[in-house]
C-alpha cells in the first residue's frame, strides 16, 4: 500500500477585536486614554460595575462603528441593538459584558487584499459594538511562590468592535494581508490606533482544512494569544501544517481553542468543544435599540476621508510607481505629508509628484524611522520642505546640500532659504571661484592627475570629489568634471 | 406638642415647619423617639441614620430661615436599602452587600437632598426585592404596625411599615412586580409605582431592569404627589428615563372627577378573594358614582391571567444577569478559605444569597440557556406585548382602571414561606401594570375585620396625574383617611 498524500484546502477567518480612540469609555464618562496611567486611576461607579449603575451609551463609538462599516464596505442595520452576554469572570465587572448579539451595526460587507499580484475580497459578517474587560496580571509572590493575580479595571468599559470575517482566506499570507489592510483602513479614518503589539488590536483565527472540492468544512480550530501579524502567519501555518499531519495519518482534527506560544512556535490545546460556554445572550434591558436613519449614514459618510485603495489608484495616475504609490499611501499621515509637499511645489504636476515621492520615501522616511516617529510629527512642514526641494529644482543648491539643509532644518527649526543664506551654500555654479577651486584641486594631486595623463579615465572622477569636498557640495558635480577636464587639457 | 409631631403627614409637616410652629430638629428628634419606642417591634430598618438625620434637619432649618425651602425641606424620610446612598451601607436586604459602603448617590437620592429631605434611616426589605412580605431580607422580618403577628407585605414591606407606624413621614420604595402597592395595601398607607422612566433607576441595586421603579409611600395622596414630583423627570444617567419634562402633579389634586371614565376589569375579581375586600372595593366604585365618575364594570382584559408567568420568567432572567456581579471579588461579602477562586466566588454566592434569590437566579439562568430562551424568555416577552396592547386599548376608552391592590389582607409571618406560588399569588393584581409598565398606585379604602384593604388605581403612560387626581377625589370621600395603628 502506497501513501498518497491529500491535496487540503484551508480555510480561514479572522475574529478582530479593536478598541476605539474615543475620549470617554463605552458606557460612562472616564477617559478611554488610559496609557501610562496608574492602575485603577481612570474608573467610576459604571465601569466598576457598583450595584445599581446605569450604561449611557457613547454617541462618538456608534459613529466610528458606522464609520468603520461604511468603510468596510458593509449594510448599517436600520434596526439595532445592545445585548448581555452572561459569563463569569474577575475582569467583568459585572459579571456580563454588553456586547451585541444578533443585530450587529453592521454586516455583509467586504475588504480587499492583494497577494502575489493578485485582488481577492474578503467578505466581512459582522462588525459590532461591545465594552472592554478589566486587565488581569497573574504574579507569583517570591516569598511563598503562591500565584495571585491583580485587576486593573482602567480598561473596563473602553469601546471595543469586533470585526468577523468570512471563512474567506486561503493561505497564511492571505490572513497576514487581510490583518495588513485592516489595519490601514481603521487609521485611516482614525477610529482606533489598530497597534496589536499595544494590545488595541487583537486577534484570533479560526482555521481548517478540508479536501480539495469537498463540499463541506472541516472541524474547526480556534487560534489564540497572537501578539504580532508575524504571529498569527506563523501560528496559521503551524496550524496547518499540523492538521495535515493529522489528516494524512488518518486522525480525525478536534474542534477546539488552541493558544499560539511565540517562544516554541507552536499552538497548544486550551480547551476543547464540550467546555463551550453557553452566554444566555438576551437584550440589555438599560438601553434603547438604536436606528440609523438615512440622514444620519449621510452625515457619518461625508466625513470618510479617501480610503487607501483608492488614493493608491489616484497617486498610480500621478505617474508614480507602484511601489511609490502603495508605499505613500500606507499610512494617511504619510500620503497626507506627501500631497502637502506635492501641492506646495511650483514645478509642474508630473514633476512635482516625483520629487515629493522621492523626498517622502528618502529623508522623511529616513527621519521616521530612525526616530521611530509618525511623520505627522516632524518638525518639519510639508511647505517648508517644498522650499527647499524648490532651491534645488531651481539649481540654488545642489542635491547634497539639500540634504544638508534638510538635515539643518530638523535640527533647528530653521527654514531652508534661511539656512541657505546664512551659512552660505549656494551653489557655486562656474566662473572664478569654481576655476581657482579647480586649478587648486589639479596643482594639489599630482598622482591623480598623472593617472589621468596616463589615460585612468576614472581618476576625473577621484579629482571630482575633491572639489566637491573643498565646496562643501556646492558645486554641480556635471559642472565640475567639465572645467577639470578642460583644465587638464 | 413636639411628642406627637411624627403623626403628622409630611405636607402638614411642611405647613408647621413653614409658619415656623416647629423646627426640622424637632419635628425630627420626635420621629427619632418614635423609632426608638416601636422599632423594636416593627423592625422597619436595616440601617437607622439618627446623627445623620439630625445634621440634615439643622440645615433644613437653616432653608427655612433663608426662605429656601420645598414642601419636602425637613421632612423625614425612610428609604428603601436598595436606593444607593454614598457613605450610607447599602444592603438590599442581602448578606452579600451587608458591608456594602457606596461611593456615589442614586439620583432619587440626589433629589431628596437637593429638596433639603431628612433621612432616618434605610428600610428593610425582601432581599434584592424579591419577596411580597418581607420575610426574605438577612436582617429579619419586618412586622405589620396594624397586628405584629402579620407581614407587612413586600418587598417594600420596611418603607410602608415605617410610614404606617410613624418612623418616617414618608418613604422611596421600588416596584418591579408590585413592591409599593402590596405592601401599601397591607399597610394601610399609599403607594405609588410610576411609569417605567418616570424616575431615573440610577443608583438603584437592579433587580428586573425593565420593570424596576422607584416610588413614594406616604399616608395620604397630597404626600404621594409632593414626592414624585421631587424624585420625577429625566436623568441622563438613565437611558430608559423619559426626557419629556415632569408635569406639575399638585396641579391634579383637588379636582372633580365628574365625568372620569372608570374600567373595572372583571378578571381581578377571581375566586377565592377575601369577602372582605370584595365589599370595600364595591364600596370605593360606589363611592366613584356618587363622585360623578362612570363606572364600567363589564370591562375585560383577558391577558391578566398571564402577567404572574411573564413576570415569573423576564424578571428573574434579567435578575439572573444583575446579580451576576456579586462575587466578593470587589466589594460585599466575600469567603476566601477556599483552595481557588473559583471556590471562593462560588462559595461567596453560596453563603451571601438567601434561598428565594437563588431560586430566582436558577429559574432566569434556565429561561435564558441555549434551547429554552424562545419558550420561555422570548414568548414571554411577547406576551408582555400583548399585555401592553391590551392595556392602550382600554385606555382609548377609560381614563383610570380600578381594581383590588390585593385579592387578600396582610397574612401570618412564617405562613406562605414555604410554599413560594402561594407568595406569588399575593401580587396577581399588581404584576400586570407592572409588566406593562404603567403607573398604578394603591391607597386604604377601608379594613377587613380591623385590617387595612387597599385600592388600586391604574393610568395610562405618564398619566400620573390623572391617577393622583382620582385617588385624592377617593380619599377624601373615603372613612380611612389618615388612620394610624395603635402599637
Ligand atoms: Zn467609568
Amino acid at each position: 500500500m502506497t501513501a498518497v498524500a491529500t491535496a487540503y484546502e484551508t480555510i480561514i477567518g479572522l475574529e478582530v477585536h479593536t478598541q476605539l480612540t474615543t475620549r470617554s469609555k463605552m458606557f460612562c464618562a472616564c477617559s478611554a486614554d488610559y496609557s501610562g496611567a496608574g492602575p485603577n486611576t481612570h474608573v467610576c461607579p459604571v465601569c466598576l460595575g457598583l450595584p445599581g449603575v446605569l450604561p449611557v451609551i457613547n454617541e462618538r463609538a456608534i459613529e466610528s462603528i458606522v464609520m468603520t462599516g461604511l468603510a468596510l464596505n458593509c449594510q448599517i442595520a436600520p434596526f439595532s441593538k445592545f445585548d448581555r452576554k452572561n459569563y463569569p469572570y474577575p475582569d467583568l465587572m459585572k459579571g456580563y459584558q454588553i456586547s451585541q448579539y444578533d443585530l450587529p451595526v453592521c454586516h455583509d460587507g467586504w475588504l480587499e487584499i492583494t497577494v502575489g499580484g493578485e485582488h481577492k475580497r474578503v467578505g466581512i459578517t459582522r462588525v459590532h459594538m461591545e465594552e472592554d474587560t478589566a486587565r488581569l496580571l497573574h504574579r507569583v509572590d517570591a516569598s511563598t511562590g503562591e500565584g495571585y493575580t491583580l485587576v486593573d479595571v482602567n480598561r473596563s468599559g473602553t469601546p471595543l468592535m469586533e470585526i468577523v470575517s468570512e471563512p474567506d482566506m486561503r493561505t497564511p499570507a492571505e490572513a497576514r494581508e487581510y490583518l495588513v489592510r485592516l489595519r490601514q483602513i481603521l487609521r485611516y479614518i482614525g477610529v482606533s490606533r489598530a497597534n496589536m503589539e499595544e494590545g488595541n488590536f487583537r486577534c484570533d483565527a479560526n482555521v481548517s482544512l478540508r479536501p480539495v472540492d469537498a463540499p463541506e468544512y472541516g472541524a474547526k480550530v480556534e487560534i489564540k494569544n497572537m501578539n504580532s501579524f508575524r504571529a498569527v502567519h506563523d501560528a496559521l501555518a503551524f496550524e496547518v501544517e499540523r492538521q495535515a499531519r493529522l489528516l494524512n495519518a488518518g486522525e480525525r482534527i478536534v474542534q477546539e481553542t488552541r493558544g499560539w506560544v511565540d517562544e516554541s512556535q507552536e499552538t497548544v490545546s486550551q480547551r476543547t468543544k464540550e467546555e463551550a460556554s453557553d452566554y444566555r445572550y438576551f437584550p440589555e434591558p438599560d438601553l434603547p435599540p438604536m436606528r440609523f436613519n438615512e440622514a444620519y449614514l449621510e452625515r457619518i459618510r461625508e466625513r470618510i476621508p479617501e480610503l487607501p485603495e483608492a488614493r493608491y489608484r489616484r497617486f498610480l495616475e500621478l505617474g508614480l510607481s507602484d511601489y511609490e504609490a502603495s508605499t505613500l499611501t500606507e499610512s494617511r499621515d504619510r500620503a497626507d505629508y506627501y500631497e502637502a509637499v506635492m501641492h506646495a511645489l511650483n514645478v509642474d504636476r508630473q514633476r512635482a509628484a516625483k520629487l515629493a515621492a522621492n523626498w517622502t520615501l528618502g529623508s522623511v522616511a529616513e527621519w521616521a524611522n530612525a526616530t521611530g516617529n509618525d511623520v505627522a510629527s516632524i518638525p518639519v512642514s510639508a511647505e517648508r520642505l517644498a522650499e527647499l526641494i524648490q532651491l534645488a529644482e531651481d539649481g540654488t543648491i545642489t542635491g547634497t546640500v539639500a540634504k544638508q539643509v534638510f538635515d539643518t532644518m530638523l535640527e533647528s527649526g530653521r527654514g531652508a532659504r534661511d539656512i541657505v543664506e546664512a551659512d552660505g551654500l549656494a551653489q557655486v555654479s562656474g566662473g572664478d571661484e569654481l576655476t581657482e577651486i579647480v586649478r587648486k584641486v589639479i596643482s594639489e594631486n599630482e598622482k591623480a592627475v598623472g593617472d589621468y595623463r596616463a589615460g585612468k579615465e576614472s581618476a576625473v572622477k577621484f579629482l571630482v570629489g575633491q572639489v566637491m569636498k573643498a565646496t562643501r557640495g556646492r558645486a554641480n558635480p556635471q559642472v565640475v568634471q567639465e572645467l577639470l577636464v578642460e583644465e587638464l587639457g | 406638642m413636639t411628642a406627637e409631631l411624627w403623626r403628622l403627614t409630611a405636607h402638614e409637616a411642611h405647613e408647621g415647619l413653614r409658619d415656623r410652629q416647629f423646627t426640622s430638629v424637632e419635628l425630627t428628634e420626635s420621629v427619632l423617639a418614635r423609632i426608638k419606642s416601636v422599632e423594636p417591634r416593627v423592625n422597619a430598618f436595616i440601617t437607622q441614620t439618627a446623627e445623620l438625620a439630625i445634621e440634615q434637619a439643622k440645615e433644613a432649618d437653616a432653608k427655612y430661615e433663608a426662605g429656601a425651602a420645598t414642601p419636602l425641606t425637613g421632612i423625614p424620610v425612610g428609604v428603601k436599602d436598595l436606593i444607593v446612598t454614598k457613605g450610607v451601607r447599602t444592603t438590599a436586604g442581602s448578606k452579600i452587600l451587608e458591608n456594602f459602603v457606596p461611593p456615589y448617590d442614586s439620583h432619587v437620592y440626589e433629589q431628596l437632598r437637593r429638596a433639603g429631605a431628612v433621612m432616618v434611616g434605610k428600610t428593610n426589605m425582601d432581599e434584592f426585592a424579591m419577596g411580597s412580605s418581607t420575610e426574605h431580607s438577612a436582617f429579619g422580618s419586618t412586622r405589620n404596625p396594624w397586628d405584629l403577628d402579620l407581614v407587612p407585605g413586600g418587598s417594600s414591606g420596611g418603607s410602608a411599615a415605617a410610614v404606617a407606624a410613624g418612623e418616617c413621614l414618608v418613604a422611596l420604595g421600588s416596584d418591579t412586580g408590585g413592591s409599593i402597592r402590596q405592601p401599601a395595601s397591607l399597610c394601610g398607607v399609599a403607594g405609588m409605582d410610576p411609569t417605567y422612566g418616570r424616575v431615573s433607576r440610577y443608583g438603584i441595586v437592579a433587580f428586573g431592569s425593565s420593570l424596576d421603579q422607584v416610588g413614594p409611600i406616604g399616608r395620604d395622596v397630597e404626600d404621594l404627589a409632593t414626592m414624585l414630583d421631587c424624585i420625577g423627570g429625566h436623568d441622563e444617567r438613565d437611558s430608559t428615563s423619559n426626557p419629556e419634562p415632569m408635569p406639575d402633579l399638585r396641579h391634579y389634586l383637588g379636582r372633580e372627577i365628574e365625568g372620569l371614565r372608570v374600567g373595572v376589569p372583571k378578571e381581578y375579581f377571581m375566586q377565592g378573594m377575601e369577602p372582605g375586600v370584595t365589599t370595600r372595593i364595591t364600596e370605593t366604585l360606589a363611592l366613584l358614582e356618587d363622585l360623578g365618575a362612570v363606572v364600567d364594570r363589564e370591562l375585560s382584559l383577558p391577558s391578566t391571567e398571564h402577567a404572574l408567568a411573564v413576570y415569573y420568567l423576564i424578571a428573574p432572567s434579567e435578575a439572573s444577569a444583575n446579580l451576576a456581579r456579586y462575587d466578593g471579588v470587589k466589594y460585599g461579602y466575600s469567603y476566601q478559605d477556599g483552595s481557588s477562586m473559583w471556590e471562593n466566588m462560588e462559595t461567596t454566592r453560596g453563603h451571601g444569597f438567601g434561598p428565594e434569590v437563588k431560586r430566582r437566579i436558577m429559574i432566569g439562568t434556565y429561561a435564558l440557556s441555549a434551547g429554552y430562551y424562545d419558550a420561555y424568555y422570548k414568548k414571554a416577552q411577547q406576551v408582555r406585548t400583548l399585555i401592553h396592547q391590551e392595556f392602550q386599548e382600554a385606555f382609548k376608552r377609560y381614563d383610570v382602571l380600578v381594581t383590588p391592590t390585593t385579592p387578600n389582607v396582610a397574612f401570618p409571618v412564617g405562613a406562605k414561606l414555604d410554599d413560594p406560588y402561594q407568595m406569588y399569588l399575593n401580587d396577581i393584581h399588581t404584576l400586570p401594570a407592572a409588566v406593562a409598565g404603567l403607573p398604578a398606585l394603591s391607597i386604604p379604602c377601608g379594613d377587613s375585620d380591623g385590617l387595612p384593604v387597599g385600592v388600586q388605581l391604574i393610568g395610562d403612560f405618564f398619566q400620573e396625574g390623572k391617577v393622583l387626581q382620582a385617588a385624592h377625589a377617593l380619599e377624601r370621600g373615603m372613612p380611612w383617611a389618615n388612620r394610624l395603628p395603635q402599637l
